[in-house]
């Protein structure tokens, strides 16, 4: 057995020396072919990852474009408004922090357990959205113990202000939270994500492209515990279009004021121009509300109501125009010669057709008049007759070129289109002929007819100003945010009645008749020294009834409607108004005085105040309380 | 009473390349925490200091002093071990600390350098047979290294337990062992694997799972070699430049300034980096096995051959693990990774290995 020495130099090794300088030269080919491939071939891959790593985006949301009135009173307006986050990674204390959320802020496990749970899939710490736009009350509290929470944070960003609430609602609309099916249908580079606002109503939906503007961001470096580092990038967000409407504020306001504690509309539309002027919706919404986030139960009792609250009723209610039809009818009989001005008529209590009696709303009828009578005191059997005449073909041919019958085009949501009926759509609609005895109905604007107060309205400016029917507009001008202007409106007109102007002045002057002359139905609106022309209406709405002057006497839900459309000044109309109250009996009483707010509004302003201080002497008196509205006499007819 | 000759075979070359490592493992503990813990660089200039003072030291005793007191060294070694378990403090769910006052001595560090010696001078005193030891032959340095061993995993410190393994069988095969005991050995271990799966901490199991798919779970036990690798792959070929990191910095990247040092260095300096300091470990541990082949003794060859061995085990499982080749266990990089006991040890080995190589003609 052979063995080493101590102490003698090592010759044994000298060889497995030599094998292990090659196996750490191999080792080391082998490492370093390692970092090759990490930093060479897959260089790219690791720097984007890299980057997403360090750094984050955060949205700052762009201001919208602001609404102004016509003279350029903000409707809607952005205010600074604080919302609150949450970013899980950085949150140490779960009970505490749910805890103390819901004793500052009332918001409870569930809310934040939903809202995380919907956020989930996000990029780590990326803030999750607890709860929008808080009270000043509420951030000073979030201020004060944020430090107790870890991950609970604040950010501003600008807030919807609509700055006549529930006056605007139906016109304006609201914003709301966009949800997956906007997400999906919005194109790409319009940059939607979720948690973002966007118009779910009104103009603010129909215009949401113009009015949302280009969000912006900030590229923030983080740390891995989500510290904010430094911005390394920031492109500012740029404002949404601002759109000037066609809307006069005050006009908007006394509408609202007028019609506040009612169901109905009202419509004022420019002659001249077919602007509108005003567009109002009752029972009414609070937009602020609803833009900044509502709970469930709120939002179920808003939808759920069964006056169907988001029902814009100037465009998507449709009622019989009732005697507010008189006048189209009549400049029909007139320009087909079926009556001259002077043909007299007798117009009894009813009128007897194939065996049935149709009655008219005046138990002692008018006895022998002519069409100016008729439409002064509004007789229904004087109607009947001429109706039968005309026949209903001649009568919807006529009734259609006022726009009845055919959506306004409005940029509004679900606009109705109403209906014209004639012997033809009878016989598609139903499959059988028309009956005379239906004419009858249509010839008082009851029956199949049916029209939205903006067509209405549209139809009655057309009368004023002597027979162009324009199309309704509501925009003016679209303006980027440096006042460059992009659009602007341009008066189209869509029809000439094509009715003599002898016509034309024969209803118009039956009109003013109606609010001037004796045994008129809106006698009492003479006093307003505004030169109001206008008819009254009540749609039917049960057959049944025995009609009473004594409105309360009869349950709500069968209560007649009520209409008044009219124009003034009648020399030189400037504007046409149209109020429907649901279910307020007589025209006359209920929609007459919430039209005269419109006309005074608008045309009773001293020439040269100033627009914002005609609208603050319509709030004033809207906070003073206004008794002095109704109309007292027995001037409360049809 | 210092020799003139010890300077005329000093290895200057080697101790540059020393210098140089040591020099960049600053400037990259520098980069890693100037930020958020500017104590730590501040730190490590001390322990480079005192460090060189200890490598001046095991330079210029004569190596033989170290096979004198080979076996009370590691006594005293093994009873430090022990009282860490008494005294030590706790760390990030590890005991492997003895608190000095300002300085907290990490005895499992001292530890290789004892296991090298008291193996070196056992494989030394004790004749091998020409056809290798057998099995009966191990079981004293197996012992030797089974202690500090066990005691070190206990702590636990798995890296450094690897190492005293990885060293210990490195010199008990370039002794040479009889092929028969090895491939006996092998198939034994290979069969008592699961069972030493079973004694492993949750955490370490989860750090050899997540080795062979880091990406299926990034933010979990992955996420250490995920986030390395980003670093080290967008360095790219020259690198982010010195302190524009982001991984680091940012603390995206865990244990940066110690164990995962080198995905900074990689990810400021790039592929030029890497190679750089790549090369430098290959000359070094080149240089090392050179000193241990020309050693004048055979204790000064086994003593030699167990340092290089122990620093080439830490480089490669260091840089191998960084670079997602080996799973994550814990592992330093010499010179370059923060941490005093590591530093003064990685120093110590160099002065013993310069000390060899200038004594290699002087008898």
């Amino acid at each position: 057995m052979s063995g080493y020495f101590k102490d003698k130099e090592p010759k044994e090794f000298k060889q497995r020396i030599v094998v292990l300088n090659v196996l750490v030269s191999i080792i080391f080919f082998v490492l370093i072919a390692r970092f090759w491939y990490l930093q060479v071939m897959r260089a790219n891959y690791y720097t984007d990852l890299s980057l997403n790593n360090s750094t984050r985006i955060i949205k700052s949301t762009a201001p919208r474009g602001i609404l102004y009135d016509k003279n350029g009173i903000k409707i809607a307006d952005n205010r600074p408004g604080f919302d609150l986050f949450l970013i899980p990674e950085d949150v140490k204390d779960w009970t505490l922090t749910k805890k103390m959320l819901f004793d500052l802020i009332g918001i409870d496990e569930l809310t934040i357990d939903e809202k995380l749970k919907k956020a989930k899939g996000r990029p780590p710490f990326q803030a999750v959205k607890l709860k929008e736009d808080l009270s000043w009350d509420e951030t000073v509290k979030i201020e004060s113990f944020k430090f107790e929470m870890p991950g609970v944070m604040l950010d501003v960003a600008p807030k919807r202000s609509y700055i006549y609430g529930e006056a605007t609602a139906h016109l304006v609309g609201y914003l709301g939270e966009i949800n997956e099916k906007e997400l999906k249908e919005a194109p790409e580079e319009a940059g939607y994500s979720p948690g973002d606002l966007i118009g779910k109503y009104g103009l603010e939906k129909s215009f949401e492209k113009e009015l949302k503007g280009r969000d912006g961001g900030k590229e923030v470096e983080v740390d891995a515990l989500g510290r904010k580092i430094k911005i390394v990038n920031w492109s500012a967000p740029y404002p949404g279009n601002d759109i000037k409407l066609t809307i006069d504020a005050k006009a908007q306001l006394a509408a609202w004021l007028a019609l506040k504690d009612k169901v109905g509309a009202a419509v004022a539309i420019e002659p001249a121009t077919g602007k509108i002027l005003a567009m109002v919706s009752a029972p009414g919404f609070d937009p602020n509300a609803l833009s900044s986030g509502v709970s469930r139960e709120d939002w179920n009792a808003l939808i759920e109501n069964p006056l169907k609250i988001f029902n814009n009723r100037t465009i998507q209610a449709l009622y019989p125009p009732a005697s507010t039809y008189k006048p189209i009818h009549a400049a029909a009989a007139l320009e087909e010669k079926v009556i001259t001005p002077t043909t007299k008529i007798y117009s009894g209590p009813a009128f007897r057709f194939a065996g049935r009696d149709y009655r008219d709303w005046k138990e002692e009828g008018h006895g022998i008049i002519n069409v100016h009578r008729a439409i002064v005191e509004s007789s229904d059997t004087f109607f009947y007759q001429v109706g039968l005449k005309l026949g209903i073909d001649r009568l919807a041919d006529y009734t259609k070129r006022f726009g009845f019958g055919t959506k306004t085009g409005i940029p509004l949501q679900h606009e109705k289109a109403g209906l014209v009926p004639s012997s033809e759509w009878k016989k598609k609609a139903y499959k059988i002929q028309w009956y005379e005895g239906e004419t009858i109905s249509v010839s008082v604007g009851q029956g199949y007819m049916l029209t939205t107060p903006l067509q209405l309205a549209n139809a009655y400016a057309a009368i004023a100003n002597g027979g162009k029917l324009y199309k309704p507009q509501i925009i003016d001008e679209i303006k980027t945010p440096e006042g460059v202007v992009i659009s602007r409106a341009t008066i189209e007109e869509r029809a000439r009645l094509g009715i003599s102007e002898e016509t034309m002045n024969q209803v118009r002057a039956a009109l003013i008749g109606v609010t001037h002359e004796d045994g008129g139905t809106a006698r009492f609106l003479k006093a307003s020294n505004l030169k109001i022309a206008g008819k009254t209406g009540t749609a039917q709405v049960s057959r049944l009834i025995k009609r009473t002057k004594n409105v309360s006497s009869i349950t709500y839900k069968f209560r007649d409607h009520a209409w008044f459309a009219g124009f003034a000044p009648y020399d030189d109309p400037k504007i046409a108004v149209v109020v429907i109250v649901e279910h307020g009996g007589f025209g006359a009483s209920a929609a007459a005085p919430v039209a005269r707010e419109i006309f005074k509004a608008y045309l009773g302003v001293p020439e040269g105040e100033d627009p914002a201080v005609a609208l603050g002497k319509i709030e004033a008196k809207a906070k003073a309380g206004n008794d002095e509205i109704l109309p007292t006499e027995a001037e409360v007819n049809d | 009473m210092i020799d003139r000759r010890l300077f005329t075979y000093f290895d200057w070359m080697m101790l540059a390349v020393i210098a140089a490592l040591a020099i960049i493992g600053f400037a990259s503990v520098y980069s890693a925490t100037h930020t958020h813990q500017p104590m730590i660089f501040k730190k490590d200039t001390y322990w480079l200091a005192i460090g060189a003072l200890f490598m001046l030291l095991t330079i210029f005793i004569n190596y033989n002093i170290f096979e004198r007191y080979a076996y009370v060294l590691y006594g005293v070694t093994i009873l430090v071990l022990i009282s860490v378990f008494f005294i030590g403090s706790t760390f990030g769910g590890a005991k492997r600390w003895i608190s000095l006052g300002f300085f907290s001595l990490q005895p499992s560090e001292i530890a290789k350098l004892a296991l090298i010696m008291v193996l070196a001078k056992y494989l030394n005193v004790r004749n091998v047979p020409a056809k290798g030891m057998t099995l009966k032959d191990l079981v004293v340095p197996g012992l030797f290294m089974l202690l500090p061993f066990l005691l070190i995993a206990k702590q636990p410190d798995l890296g450094t337990g690897i190492i005293l393994w990885m060293i210990f069988w490195s010199m008990v095969l370039v002794s040479k062992i009889r092929l028969k005991v090895l491939i006996g050995i092998f198939v034994s271990f290979a069969a008592l694997a699961p069972i030493a799966w079973m004694f492993l901490k949750g955490y370490q199991k989860a750090r050899l799972t997540s080795f062979m798919s880091p990406e299926s779970d990034p933010l979990g036990t992955g996420y250490h070699v995920m986030q390395s690798k980003i670093a080290i792959g967008s360095g790219g070929l020259f690198g982010k430049g010195f302190l524009h990191g982001t991984q680091g910095k940012l603390m995206f990247l865990p244990e940066h300034h110690t164990d995962f040092i080198f995905a900074v260095l990689a990810e400021e300096w790039g592929l030029v980096g890497t190679f750089t300091v790549l090369a430098l470990f290959l000359a070094f541990i080149l240089m090392a096995l050179n000193t241990a082949n020309t050693a004048k003794d055979r204790f000064g060859f086994l003593l030699a051959f167990g340092i290089t061995s122990m620093f080439f085990w830490q480089v490669t499982i260091n840089i191998g693990m960084v670079s997602g080749i080996l799973p994550v266990v814990g592992v330093p990089l010499p010179f370059i990774s923060y941490g005093g006991s590591f530093l003064i040890t990685s120093m110590m080995a160099a002065g013993i290995l310069l000390n060899i190589k200038m004594r290699r003609f002087i008898f």
